[in-house]
């Protein structure tokens, strides 16, 4: 238990309001001045099943879950009942209790809802709270609920007892609803809230109870986002207007807010039959001069393989999201997971010609979905944004001026129709959309609808205007220029630090990492640090083009370093090696891919075992020594 | 002002501006139906007042696929059965352009058949024409969707134990908005019925018949046919739906029959475009959202302004 922190989990059925319900007090806690961080865990099913989200908040940083938590509030799963024979799927109302003791650390707090849930079910339930020390609140917040307002409003009783006991200013949860909620619903709501809290502080004797929410305060104003919505808005402010694209989780919470935003501001969204389609829309909207993005997850994005090879091969500017799940196949649709970094960078056919970034947190999502479009319409490339479940719904808090930056609607290089008069055509009249000579790669396009701009567009090899060509000084002069496009990208993305160095600079030991990973990581590194050993950790955000030199840097200056990643095949650990070309004796691999996240204390153990060879005793992660080891 | 003057211009246009400059040699055989198509085309589009820079001819794979090569407008040769949904998008984005969208029947009916059920169903405002030649050609030879059942090729020794797919009734079914077929024999027709199809505000299906010389040598030349528009022993009305499908029923039979029926099988005039669809429940802009990128004048929206409150 610390002082520092507190780590809040609300746990219920799975369409009981639990994610919005986390989401306000998460804000609250923000607009008290603390730092926020949420985790959150579901089903693949749309009502009922188990859920839980955490809240974790402290005054200064927070980048991971924690490893346990200290505060659950239990609210009964109400879609467990099978009404028309009053019966219980097994222990599933229970289950928002039972299966959340083992993480809860010792000293926590349960509040859970008596109305619902009967302890008395829960194996061993008297024995484990003594033995670790917890502080048990049974409330009947169903009872409260339906007495002031509707049942489903029992939220709200519980986040009024979490307050009282938490010493949380029930006034910031009161301001957050007044905001949020519709007059309606709100009277009952504040009334509710107000009820509980006073309850709590009246029948209970909170003296023995340690946990409570620290305070903190921030230097400018903060705004909650997650992931999804980073980079949506990213997308939006590089003046993105057209989006297509297929349902799937975890990628559709991005289609979702692009679809509800763009007809607003006279953009197109486009719902179709499938993947394929999807990508292949966003490649027919983008040839003709429009900034269009498309996106799936795992499976919906191995659909897009071939449409992408098109985008690479016509040059076409598009940019396509990723958000990758458990696999393979159907997999774990609700799990993150990164193991579909090595489809991301190698799936369709022939050499691959794209560029690949994975953020790490909401504030990244959001420029890299901007660096996303800058590169792919600059350099006339389709890019990838490859995130996460994780990432997806994690919401962090990011100072509001990071957003206050001004649009980029720039399409890069297409011509006005008078530069097309004076750009050079073949000799049968079309435009050279495709010339073997420019330095960076990069030849200027018309778009159709211009005077004299005339060129064919193709997923076959192709000469200058367009035209099919086999002939093999043309091809190898269109695969050289393609890949001089890389190149350039490559030296651009050299001074752009999307790759962030964490730690002491003169650390003896290294953490690498990419996407959705590295906050957890970077807790890792400084707790480890404050344990007296000497770490360090690069994040990649750049996949491909591979930073070479950074990465190479980095691994050179440490004795020893462990890549962590969600996934059984060590993928990231193998691409580093690839593109560099060694260092098999010197990295070992840290892997995850039970469907939840790391905790920071995971890695610690990790760095230990990597470090120390000390054994392993947790059997969530798997430790891979280094070659030779 | 437009960043696209060649949209819209009036002006007259002549035959041979879709004939390019150089005139690459084709890689369709001697006799090829392909032929046909390429003919109707080149004497539709200027009938119909479009000029070569204001289109966008679509194709996919095939020998089909290379009709933009032969062509003089903006092209776009994408992949295997993926032409209509490229398409769609860029007449979404800039529904000045004349789209025209082509392929086998290969690529249509059978990689790309969702692609065309869901393009009949939403009513796209372009032309797709599908050279059908009952055959996988530039692969040679192989079974294809519309070969007839028992069709013998190397990828099916025993021939075919499957039902033709129906191009037309499949259209209809779908939704296509205006349904006909011709064939390659037939220039005059076939240059009217795409005429037509442009002209038509809606998606456009024509199911062009167009002879194999070399690997179906056993099909018909789709000789001697007959418009059931024109001869007087088919009566049916083309905007009345039941007409329509009856007919078309009775014409995807008879091919095998060696009765080769062509003509206009089903118009509506009244089905809004999905353009128009969207228009009206203010999911398209008024302005062609391809232009708005040539806008130095455009003040582009911010999220920081339009977003970024609710989440403090």
């Amino acid at each position: 238990m610390t002082d520092d922190e507190l780590i809040w989990r609300i746990a219920g059925g799975s369409g009981d309001g639990i994610a919005s319900t986390s989401q306000n007090f998460a804000k609250a806690l923000m607009r008290s001045g603390l730092d926020v961080f949420t985790h959150r865990h579901y089903p693949s099913r749309i009502r009922g099943g188990h859920t839980y989200t955490e809240v974790r908040a402290a005054p200064d940083g927070v980048t991971s879950r924690g490893d346990g938590y200290d505060f659950l509030l239990a609210l009964g799963d109400s879609f467990a009942r099978n009404p028309q024979e009053e019966a219980y799927y097994g222990t599933e109302e229970i289950k928002p209790l039972s299966e959340n003791l083992d993480d809860l650390r010792e000293g926590g707090v349960i509040v859970y809802d008596s109305g619902l849930i009967d302890a008395d079910e829960v194996p061993n339930f008297d024995q484990r709270v003594e033995e670790n020390d917890w502080h048990v609140f049974p409330l009947d917040l169903r009872g409260l609920a339906r007495e002031k307002g509707r049942e489903v409003m029992r939220n709200t009783a519980g986040v009024g007892a979490t307050c009282a006991i938490a010493d949380i200013p029930v006034e910031a949860i009161e301001e957050l609803m007044t905001d949020a909620m519709p007059e309606k619903i709100l009277e009952p709501n504040l009334e509710i809230l107000n009820e509980a809290y006073d309850a709590v502080l009246e029948d209970y004797d909170l003296s023995g109870v340690e946990v409570s929410c620290p305070e903190g305060e921030h230097e400018e104003e903060q705004v909650l986002v997650n992931g999804s919505e980073g980079i949506a808005y990213g997308a939006f402010d590089e003046g993105c207007r057209f989006i297509a694209g297929y349902p799937m989780t975890p990628w559709t919470e991005v289609f979702t807010i692009m679809s509800k935003v763009l007809p607003d501001v006279g953009g197109i969204s486009e719902q179709v039959e499938d993947e394929i389609a999807a990508a292949s829309l966003a490649i027919g909207a983008a040839h003709t001069g429009v900034k269009a993005m498309s996106g799936s997850s795992g499976g919906g994005f191995a659909l897009m393989s071939e449409p992408l090879g098109l985008a690479e091969m016509s040059e076409t500017p598009i940019v396509l999201l990723e958000a990758a799940r458990a696999g393979p196949s159907t997999g774990m649709p609700t799990k993150p997971e990164q193991a579909d970094l090595e489809h991301v960078l190698y799936t369709s056919q022939g050499d691959s010609n794209r560029v690949v970034f994975a953020p790490a947190d909401p504030a990244e999502a959001y420029d890299h979905a901007r660096r996303a479009f800058q590169i792919a319409y600059e350099y006339q490339i389709p890019t990838i944004i490859l995130y996460d479940q994780k990432l997806s719904g994690e919401y962090r808090n990011v100072p509001a001026s990071h957003f206050d930056r001004e649009p980029n609607p720039d399409i890069g290089q297409t011509l006005t129709e008078d530069q097309i008069a004076e750009a050079p055509h073949e000799p049968g009249g079309k435009f050279q959309r495709f010339r073997h000579e420019p330095e960076d790669g990069v030849s200027p396009r018309s778009v159709p609808g211009q005077k004299g701009g005339r060129f064919l567009a193709s997923g076959n090899e192709h000469n200058e205007a367009g035209h099919i060509s086999e002939d093999p000084d043309n091809r190898v002069a269109q695969v050289d220029r393609r890949s001089r496009k890389l190149e350039s990208i490559r030296e651009e993305l050299n001074e752009d630090g999307l790759n962030v160095n964490y730690g002491p600079e003169d650390a003896d030991y290294g953490v690498l990492a990419f996407g959705s990973m590295v906050g957890t990581v970077e807790e890792a590194v400084d707790r480890l640090n404050d344990d007296g050993e000497s770490v360090k950790a690069l994040a990649v955000g750049e996949l491909a083009p591979f930073p070479e030199g950074e990465v190479r840097e980095f691994i050179e200056s440490v004795d020893r370093v462990m890549v962590v990643e969600m996934n059984a095949s060590a993928q990231f650990r193998g691409l580093t090696q690839k593109q560099l070309g060694e260092y098999g004796p010197k990295l070992s691999s840290l892997l995850k891919y039970n469907g939840n996240p790391f905790e920071p204390g995971e890695i610690v153990e990790g760095f230990h075992n990597t470090v120390d060879g000390e054994e392993t005793t947790d059997h969530q992660t798997t430790f891979v020594p280094a070659a030779g080891d | 002002m437009s960043a696209f003057s060649a949209i819209g211009e009036e002006r007259e246009i002549e035959q041979d501006e879709y004939t390019p400059g150089i005139e690459p040699q084709p890689t369709w055989c001697p006799g090829c139906g392909d032929f046909g198509v390429l003919k109707a085309l080149k004497g539709a589009l200027p009938e119909a007042g479009r000029t070569p820079d204001e289109t966008l001819t679509v194709t996919g794979i095939g020998c089909s696929g290379k009709l933009n090569s032969y062509f003089n407008s903006y092209g776009f040769h994408t992949i295997h059965g993926r032409a209509l949904p490229v398409a769609r998008a860029a007449k979404l984005a800039n529904p000045g352009l004349e789209v025209i969208a082509a392929g086998g029947d290969g690529d249509g009916y059978g990689i790309g058949g969702n692609h065309f059920m869901h393009t009949a169903r939403e009513n796209h405002d372009f032309t797709y024409i599908v050279f059908n030649n009952e055959i996988f050609g530039l692969t040679k030879g192989q079974t294809s969707p519309t070969s007839p059942k028992g069709h013998k090729s190397k990828t099916q020794p025993h021939g075919s134990a499957k039902e033709p797919i129906r191009p037309l009734s499949m259209a209809l079914n779908a939704g296509a908005s205006f349904v006909a077929r011709t064939a390659a024999v037939n220039p005059n027709q076939a240059k009217e019925l795409i005429k037509e199809a442009i002209e038509h505000d809606g998606f456009a299906h024509i199911d062009f018949l167009t002879q194999c010389p070399t690997w179906n040598k056993d099909a018909k030349q789709y000789v001697p046919y007959i418009d059931v528009n024109e001869n007087d022993d088919y009566e049916f009305d083309p905007t009345n739906r039941d007409e329509a499908a009856a007919m078309m029923r009775e014409t995807e039979e008879s091919l095998h029959e060696g009765k080769v029926l062509t003509g206009k099988y089903y118009v509506d005039e009244g089905r809004p475009s999905y353009q128009q669809e969207k228009q009206n429940i203010g999911e398209m802009p008024d302005e062609p959202l391809a232009e708005r990128y040539f806008d130095d004048d455009y003040d582009w929206e911010r999220s920081a302004d339009m977003f970024i409150d609710d989440h403090k």
